[in-house]
């Protein structure tokens, strides 16, 4: 029987994505977006009150003798074993998978998965989707967990860093992880498939890698602060801090990591990620509606006849992170 | 697990036959004997009369008349062990009357033992007078759920030790609606002994060095302060006067403000004024005039002063212009506050949310 609990739930069935703040454990994220959605579940109006019959025997009216009518009245007395305060709400907890992790310093996009959901959130990481981050680092200092937050070791100048060295830094970096998204992709590098794919730049690990960097770019430059735009695959937090460490001791000098940002999980973006103030099931089953029709209007512009459906979504998010994977692995090809 | 046991009383409570009826109705001189079975519980086993040449009495498959029929009382079939209340509910009148007050089962049945105690209660004798009681102390009618939801052993406590300690509470110049209002906010109230909410109240008053009035105020604000133990708050006067700094009397002012300063997490307490005071550089007279500040949401305080410092609005000091007042920056709601203090919209607070 469905009680508008349940079509409320079987609304709140789908994926969608959220802004983690930093200094917050995702475990706590994850609880309070449940308890939240279980509080929209549970507002809706309670099934009718259940009724149970009971047979009265009435008092026999001796009409004549010798015959005396034997009446037994039927009264609807009502059931107090399913009353919401004797069973409780119809639901005490629901499924709420997490994707990708983020740590208690990073702040970003988390995506989540309520129900039936959680097995899509399964497939569409099985399929090697990546992710943007936004770090930003400060030059001249370096501790024990290359965040700002660690114990601090060393202090160094960095009157030396220019713009330029950053930047041949970070392309000799981009560079070895070029070669290592090659090698761990397992293609012939001597056949024209192969070359087709690393020019389109949807050439993608097989099977399990460390983590590699499809794109490195520094956004902003103003000694000590500086901003890098990075594009991953099979990352941790831990390991882009660790990146702003070498980055540092390449030039060097050394820098720690302010502030790890994630701007996109796969076809999740921050556009439409939901702050902590909109995480009700109201405004989740909005955003979730919203992910539904933009993957259906992807897939209409994408798909065409002869090309394979399987990976025509895989397809449809590397296309649409192609433009900066291209014009590095040119300039790559250059160096 | 709820038990259904009575070692007591031969009264069955299922049909309200009595054991001389079970008896004529099997026919047998068979007496019930109460066995312990190794899970502790109570089951009735019937021996039957070691003298088998009796006449046989009535059979289960004799014929008996239409009225006779009509007439017998059956007993309702509840189970003799149940987990939860669910089984009980119809046939008794403690918890079909419970249920009506709007008290919530099923968070009673999860705690231990409580299900089988008010299985035992009788709606007469035992939960009448208190509810009686509670009225004539003030408790709304509606409020009788929750504190029965939450302290459902206020109906096992004594009349004469509740009286006591209301009239302790009068006789320490409460008022007859702050003692309704004061177990109404904290159910368990009433179930401590005289001895130790005197303890306590002598420990407010020395502590903080509040007058009588100020004392009785303080309790009336969050009742919640006598029910407790002393350690937390032991250690948050510490940390505000050693760790924090504050002199006494401004203690005394943010206490008879916000008393819930005095039963807040340690930590988070730190952290909220280390942020205050470090990062957005308050002084300590400022914190003290608006003492609503160490109450809010760490997170919200941050957002909200990074999205003025980006807006180069971030100014709270009074003596200068455009003055930021920290009771706006932290009570207000989010529209309220983008669109009176900051002077941008919504959407734009949003957006700088997600630069964080």
């Amino acid at each position: 029987m469905t009680t508008p609990s349940v079509r409320v739930f079987h609304k709140l069935e789908g994926l969608f994505s959220i802004y983690k703040p930093p200094g917050v454990h995702w475990k706590l994220v994850r609880d309070t977006v449940e308890t939240n959605l279980l509080k929209g579940i549970n507002a809706a109006p309670p099934p009718g009150p259940r009724q149970r019959v009971q047979f009265l025997a009435e008092p026999t009216s001796v009409m004549a003798e010798g015959s005396s009518e034997l009446t037994l009245s039927a009264a609807s007395v009502p059931a107090l074993a399913h009353h919401p305060l004797v069973s409780g709400p119809e639901f005490q907890h629901i499924g709420v998978g997490v994707g990708h992790r983020l740590d208690v310093f990073s702040s970003g996009v988390l995506v989540l998965g309520v129900g039936q959901a959680n097995k899509a959130l399964t497939d569409l990481y099985r399929s090697h989707v990546t992710r943007d981050y936004t770090l930003e680092g400060e030059l001249g200092m370096a501790t024990d967990n290359f965040s700002h937050t660690g114990r601090l070791i060393e202090r160094t100048t960095y009157d030396h860093i220019t713009r330029d060295k950053l930047e041949r830094v970070l392309a000799m970096m981009q560079g070895s992880n070029q070669k290592a998204l090659l090698t761990y992709s397992k293609v012939d590098m001597s056949t024209q498939e192969a070359y087709e794919l690393a020019v389109k730049g949807e050439l993608r690990p097989d099977g399990k890698s460390p983590p590699i960097m499809t794109g490195l770019r520094l956004l902003h430059f103003q000694p000590p602060h500086f901003t890098l735009e990075v594009q991953c695959l099979n990352e941790t937090q831990r390991y882009l801090c660790r990146i702003l460490h070498e980055v540092g001791l390449e030039l060097r000098s050394t820098a720690v990591c302010k502030g790890v940002r994630r701007t996109r999980d796969g076809p999740f973006t921050i556009q439409h990620a939901l702050t902590h103030q909109h995480w009700t099931s109201p405004d989740v089953i909005q955003a979730i509606r919203q992910y539904r029709s933009s993957r259906k209007a992807g897939k209409a512009k994408h798909t065409q006849p002869g090309k394979d459906t399987g990976t025509a979504s895989q397809r449809q998010e590397m296309a649409e992170e192609a433009p900066v994977n291209r014009v590095y692995f040119v300039f790559v090809k250059l160096f | 697990m709820v038990s259904y046991q009575n070692p007591l009383s031969h009264q069955l409570r299922d049909g309200g036959m009595l054991l001389k009826e079970w008896q004529t109705a099997l026919g047998t001189n068979a007496t019930p004997v109460h066995t312990h079975t190794h899970s502790g519980h109570f089951y009735l086993i019937f021996l039957s009369s070691p003298d088998l040449d009796d006449a046989p009495g009535h059979s289960a498959l004799e014929e008996i008349s239409h009225e006779e029929a009509v007439r017998m009382d059956i007993p309702a079939a509840l189970p003799p062990v149940s987990i939860s209340l669910k089984d009980y509910v119809n046939e008794s009148e403690t918890l079909s009357k419970l249920v009506q007050l709007g008290v919530q089962l099923w968070k009673l049945e999860q705690r231990p033992n409580v299900g089988s105690m008010l299985l035992r209660l009788d709606f007469q004798t035992d939960v009448t007078p208190r509810l009686v009681f509670l009225k004539q102390l003030g408790v709304e009618d509606s409020r009788l759920g929750y504190l029965i939801s939450h302290n459902p052993f206020i109906l096992t406590e004594s009349l004469e030790n509740l009286q006591a300690r209301v009239a302790y509470l009068r006789s320490k110049k409460f008022s007859a609606e702050s003692v309704a209002s004061m177990v109404s906010r904290a159910p368990y109230l009433l179930n401590f002994s005289v001895k130790r909410m005197d303890n306590r109240l002598g420990f407010y008053q020395q502590q903080l060095g509040l007058s009588a009035q100020k004392t009785r105020d303080v309790v009336v604000r969050l009742p919640r302060l006598l029910c407790g133990s002393l350690e937390p708050v032991k250690e948050n006067l510490k940390i505000c006067k050693l760790e924090m700094g504050f002199r006494e009397n401004e203690l005394q002012h943010i206490v008879t403000v916000i008393p819930k300063v005095l039963t807040a997490n340690k930590r988070k307490l730190t952290q909220i004024f280390d942020y205050i005071h470090n990062t957005m550089n308050i002084p300590h007279d400022l914190i003290v005039k608006f003492p609503q500040v160490l109450n809010a949401k760490y997170l919200r305080i941050k957002e909200r002063h990074l999205f003025l410092q980006y807006l180069d609005k971030a100014q709270y000091d009074p003596a200068k212009p455009n003055y930021i007042c920290l009771d706006k920056l932290v009570s207000l709601p989010d529209e309220a506050f983008c669109t009176e203090v900051a002077s941008a919209t919504l959407k734009d607070f949003e957006l700088f949310q997600k630069t964080m």
